[in-house]
């Protein structure tokens, strides 16, 4: 039980009559990076907060790192770095002022405190502008900045509000690439998002939030799985006419098969790009093109509203 | 005792609430004193301060001689037209650098979205809130105790004569007071900037309670007084009872209460406060100095009364920002 790190039981707060989180059951484990993804408003700022010791909730138990949030938030708030949803810097200090603050607030001294900083600045990229006001600094670099932040404090366990929003393409891409640099050094992240295109890439195992329940969780493939059926989608391009589209439907593992002229949607439970070769060619048929969607989360969770109200009627 | 501290930790906090504390203040205190807007009003108050004194010390010079033994008292309090004395503009001035100094203190950090990040630091919120207090009345203190060596230095140069031990204690008093009459008004100015998501609003509401008490409280207090105590004609007992409510309805005033410290300190001849019967000059000898530790006796409900309101004010801000949720 050591290696878990988040641990929520029941966990609900309610905002007077509004409930944020609805009776959350939420475990991390050492060393993954677990996506908590949904719309705005679905709770997840809420669950972070109480994650962290910064709101209280109203029942059930959190406990991170084995510790209470609301009792120890101290040790709580020591061990875990935080980024909120559009960090914010004092704008009128430089980058390494700024990160001087939070080292102090951490109670970290001298000449430790140069060393985590210089190594910090380093590992985000930022040390030639270490020096500049954060004034000056694009999106990109303050969303880097606030990684240093958490760095300095050389914690086990990383949140992450948001983190990718209001990036551009490129810097998202360098920012995931952070996250992965993280992981690999041992640190368990959890980050949450709504845009879950960006996040799927990272992220072990995700939670969809809905109206501050936890509706799915699950690797992204066990998810895709479940709600789209088949987690597989092959594009076939063959010539070969119905022949071609029947050895199709007859192999095993494939859930649906559509077919606009030579071109051919396979959605199946297994990757039968194999398979697929060999009736086609079997069949009599020229297999001209052939390749795998690997299923995305927008995908999964746009079906998984469609059927919502099944879903919920089933649950 | 035994029992109570046995079922206490499951609802103790870990740690001292102070863990921080330093940190907050070192960098608020940094901030304060390099940001543009306490240079302008240190600049504004230097310049009054150099006006006043030096318009005091000019009529000093010309007037008074040596025979007067509280000349450097005289340097705060002595008017030339068209300008009041330097304590005037003190009373004006000080709510204004206080207000200036706090009215963003904590919409700022909300604003800027560092708040919940400095919140997210093993830090309590008590020391984030207390820290921003005291580097506030740090800067306060270090600001004046400034403007008060330079008078004393302006004096020397003046008028030629140190100032006695007497007038030096006067003067620490003086300021002393003058301190925590600025941390009223920065424990108001705090107060806003918790209940105010706006920083302007904040500093509306802080500098209309000010103008207020600077402009209005006075009338009131008249009228109220009036209308609770009438005082028929030849009745003299009323009108001293309406004197005294009235007296007590405008010491609620911070402003009041530093004008009378102001007065009792810098002017050694003042002997009570209030109103005076005749019958109660019996046997005085008119225009006598009070001793110094009678002046700060005179004075000392003044200085309980502003540094308890600077308490409640900065306690219901504590209670308020305990209680406020950190998100958006």
């Amino acid at each position: 039980m050591t290696d878990v790190v988040i641990e929520c039981r029941d966990l609900t707060k309610q905002y007077g009559a509004f409930t944020a989180v609805d009776h959350l059951n939420l475990t991390v484990r050492k060393g993954e990076i677990f996506g908590l993804l949904g719309p705005n408003g679905a709770g997840k700022t809420t669950t972070i907060l109480m994650l962290l010791g910064l709101t209280e909730p109203t029942s059930g138990s959190v406990r991170v790192l084995g510790l209470d949030p609301a009792r120890q938030p101290l040790s709580v708030k020591a061990r875990v770095g935080y980024l909120p949803d559009q960090v914010g810097f004092y704008d009128h200090l430089t980058a390494r002022e700024n990160l001087n603050y939070i080292a102090k607030l951490n109670g970290i001294r001298e000449p430790e405190m140069s060393k985590r900083i210089n190594e910090a600045l380093d590992q985000v990229g930022l040390s030639n502008v270490a020096d500049r006001r954060v004034k000056t600094f694009s999106r990109g670099m303050r969303q880097r900045l606030g990684v240093a932040e958490i760095l300095i404090k050389q914690p086990q366990l990383i949140i992450m509000d948001e983190p990718t929003l209001a990036l551009d393409p490129e810097a998202v891409r360098e920012f995931l690439d952070l996250i992965r640099q993280l992981k690999a050094s041992g640190i368990t992240i959890l980050l949450s998002s709504h845009l879950l295109q960006q996040v799927q890439a990272v992220c072990d195992r995700v939670g969809l939030f809905h109206q501050g329940r936890m509706v799915l969780e699950g690797t992204v493939s066990e998810l895709a799985q479940r709600v789209l059926g088949g987690a597989y989608r092959i594009h076939v391009e063959a010539e070969g006419g119905d022949a071609v589209a029947a050895a199709l439907r007859a192999l095993p593992d494939v859930v649906k098969v559509s077919a606009n002229g030579s071109q051919y949607n396979v959605e199946a439970r297994a990757d039968l790009r194999a398979e697929i070769a060999r009736k086609v060619v079997e069949a009599g048929g020229k297999l001209l093109g052939l390749s795998v969607d690997t299923p995305s989360l927008d995908e999964v969770y746009a079906r998984y509203f469609q059927k919502g109200a099944a879903y919920a009627a089933r649950a | 005792m035994q029992h109570a501290r046995s079922i206490a930790p499951a609802r103790q906090r870990e740690g001292s609430p102070w863990t921080g504390l330093w940190a907050v203040v070192a960098k608020e205190m940094a901030d304060y004193l390099t940001s543009a807007r306490m240079m302008i009003l240190e600049a504004l108050i230097l310049l009054t301060a150099f006006g006043t004194v030096y318009a005091a010390s000019q009529n000093l010079r010309a007037g008074a001689g040596a025979s007067d033994d509280f000349l450097f008292l005289r340097l705060f309090t002595t008017a030339r037209e068209p300008l009041p004395a330097f304590v005037g503009f003190l009373g004006l001035l000080v709510p204004l650098l206080a207000i200036a100094l706090a009215f963003d203190s904590i919409n700022g950090e909300f604003n800027q979205r560092t708040l919940s990040k400095v919140l997210a630091q093993p830090i309590y919120r008590d020391a984030l809130l207390l820290g921003k207090f005291l580097a506030g009345l740090g800067t306060l203190a270090l600001a004046l105790t400034a403007i008060w060596l330079l008078i004393i230095g302006m004096g020397l140069l003046q008028l030629g004569v140190p100032p006695s031990g007497e007038e030096t204690v006067r003067m620490l008093w003086f300021l002393l007071i003058t301190i925590f009459y600025g941390g009223i008004w920065l424990a108001l100015a705090m107060l806003f900037s918790i209940i105010f998501r706006q920083p302007a609003t904040a500093a509306l509401a802080a500098i209309a309670v000010w103008l207020f008490f600077t402009v209005f409280w006075g009338i009131i207090a008249s009228l109220l007084a009036r209308a609770l105590q009438p005082a028929p004609p030849g009745d003299t007992q009323a009108l001293i009872n309406q004197i005294q409510l009235e007296l007590l309805l405008t010491r609620l005033s911070p402003n009041t209460l530093f004008s009378e410290v102001a007065l009792a300190m810098l002017n050694p001849a003042v002997r009570a406060l209030g109103i005076v019967l005749p019958i109660q000059l019996h046997n005085a000898i008119p225009g006598t100095p009070l001793p110094a530790g009678q002046s700060i006796l005179l004075t000392w409900p003044h200085a309980t009364g502003l540094i308890a309101a600077t308490i409640v004010l900065f306690a219901i801000g504590y209670i308020l920002f305990q209680r406020q949720e950190v998100r958006a």
